[in-house]
């Protein structure tokens, strides 16, 4: 059914995921989690193991052979991001242990410059992490946060979005993608509007970065934030981009080794970035398999990828509508990857069952954006992510696996 | 409350050969246990668990414990049921004598009461065994 995509060869990309060759409860994996976390390419697996056995050693600390071809390998993955987000310099690319993490860093940062009257905006679609950092950030400095509201399928309310950034906001940030509902935010139109009332902007790309495509540059954002794990890469490491001219000067995240300068008893100074945003030993393995994730997705034909993707959401969607009692939660015009549905007169956490049991793995519950599913007025939903292994057997797979659950729970 | 015995569900489920008439056993099974009444489902009685709720209602009578749950998961007001059947109606010693890994085993359903789980089971056998303690004392 894929065939007719070029440069496209499904069994090929699979075979390169050893853990989607098993079975589970006697069925073949259906992995369809993939906004929680990406399974990861043997090229990813093998560079890890690669580090491990032929250069462990701490970077930047250039002494002796070993140290040296860590430390190459861990800035050339530094290269490797910097060129694959579009950032115009390498010193802007900051490593994380996540798309949290980054979050951290940008409301420390700005977070010690909010006053009381200041206002820090997001929307009702934010994962956990990209509001309860904002809002512990406008507790302690006593500023305000807004709320940008959805319509009723997902979208974000842009009138309403517009109209809530004033000269009192200094910050607005929102998601790329929206982990529960998929939908896709038009990040490079509302950067343009809040940079003109002079707020600074930072993009959760946590669920963004997979589709690939993604160049800062073109956004204009200040920030933009990932995980490598849902980025075919380990868990553990992630990336904040951010632009130099903020970060330069900015209050630094942890203190220790590698961010000083100068250090006495008394007092210290802080190196250059990216360094001075990067206390202790950073995950160099997860840095080095982070950047081995890139290179295996840079090598596929990213239309290709983009035109599949978009083919097995739109294929779930067509057989949802024909599948009765199945309402899917979030039907923006711009969607990506993830197909979130409720049963009718079933708790998600039921359905999520059932389909495990026949080898299917979706999420169930709030995904982490419990005020998102007060707003959308369920209990949470049952939600299938797409990657670009996934294939329109698998879909056809959940919606029999489905129809069973279906049957089981009437 | 009308629920089987814990020695019902043990032959019952043993009768099975394959994991759709279990879960179709388990979800009958939470279908037909009493549900609590909406006024009932306090955040006072609410035993945090990951995914569904859980509500557990308990008092003391003629010293033995008795017990109420509901959850919005029909899968996880069937493990209650379960669950129930060994402690409703139970002296608080018996209570504490019993030993629900071994059942959960024998039932071929311990990854429910496993310490991962994410579903409120382990923490529901958690406050009874609480309950039981505190009527000993």
């Amino acid at each position: 059914m894929t065939a007719a995509i070029s440069h496209f060869d499904i069994d090929a990309i699979r075979a390169q995921f050893p853990i989607l060759q098993q079975q589970i409860e006697g069925n073949p994996l259906v992995y369809l989690d993939n906004a929680a976390t990406t399974q990861k390419p043997k090229a990813v697996i093998q560079a890890i193991t690669d580090y491990y056995t032929q250069c462990n050693a701490n970077v930047h600390r250039g002494a002796h052979h070993l140290a040296d071809e860590a430390t190459r390998r861990f800035e050339q993955a530094r290269d490797t991001v910097a060129a694959f987000i579009g950032a115009r310099d390498r010193s802007e690319v900051i490593w994380t242990s996540g798309t949290t993490e980054a979050i951290n860093i940008v409301a420390n940062g700005i977070g010690q410059r909010l006053q009381p009257g200041d206002e820090v905006l997001v929307t009702e679609m934010e994962h956990h992490a990209n509001l309860v950092t904002w809002q512990q950030a406008c507790k302690r400095s006593g500023a305000s946060l807004k709320v940008a509201p959805i319509h009723d399928n997902g979208a974000l309310n842009t009138t309403a979005f517009t109209r809530l950034l004033t000269d009192k906001t200094k910050l607005v940030a929102l998601p790329h993608v929206s982990n529960a509902l998929g939908t896709v935010n038009p990040i490079k139109t509302l950067t343009a509007e809040a940079h003109a009332i002079g707020a600074l902007v930072f993009i959760d790309g946590a669920q963004g970065i997979a589709h690939g495509g993604v160049d800062v540059s073109d956004i204009g954002c200040d920030f933009y934030a990932f995980s490598g794990h849902k980025l075919f890469g380990p868990t553990g490491v992630g990336v904040l981009w951010g632009k130099k001219a903020v970060l330069q000067d900015w209050p630094v995240w942890q203190t220790g080794g590698e961010m000083i300068a100068q250090v006495t008893y008394q007092s210290s100074t802080w190196g250059e970035l990216p360094n001075r945003l990067e206390a202790g030993t950073p995950n160099i393995a997860g840095v080095i398999g982070l950047a081995a994730a890139i290179d295996w997705f840079n090598r596929l034909d990213l239309t290709a990828v983009q035109t599949h993707e978009r083919r097995l959401l739109d294929y779930a969607t067509e057989q949802a509508h024909g599948f009765d009692g199945l309402q899917i939660v979030g039907t923006a015009a711009d969607k990506i990857g993830v197909f979130s549905f409720l049963l009718e007169g079933s708790h998600p956490a039921d359905v999520g069952f059932l389909l495990d049991k026949q080898g299917i793995a979706i999420r169930t519950g709030s995904h982490c954006a419990q005020p998102l599913m007060q707003r959308l007025g369920v209990p949470g939903t049952a939600r299938a992510s797409f990657s670009v292994y996934n294939t329109l057997q698998e879909v056809d797979a959940l919606f029999i696996a489905l129809k069973k659950a279906r049957q089981m729970l009437a | 409350m009308n629920l089987p015995g814990y020695e019902d569900i043990i032959e019952d489920l043993a009768f099975f050969d394959d994991w759709e008439q279990r879960y179709q056993y388990i979800i009958d099974l939470g279908k037909s246990i009493p549900k609590l009444a909406a006024e009932q489902k306090t955040d006072e009685l609410l035993v945090p668990g990951c995914q569904s709720k859980v509500w557990l209602l308990s008092h003391t009578k003629d010293g033995v414990l008795q017990f109420q749950a509901d959850s919005d998961a029909v899968i996880v007001s069937g493990l209650l049921a379960i669950v129930l059947a060994a402690y409703h109606n139970q002296t608080p010693a018996k209570i504490l004598a019993f030993d629900i890994d071994g059942y959960f085993q024998t039932l071929d359903l311990e990854r429910h009461i496993s310490p991962t789980r994410g579903n409120g089971l382990r923490a529901i056998v958690a406050k009874i065994q609480g309950l039981a303690k505190q009527a000993q004392s």
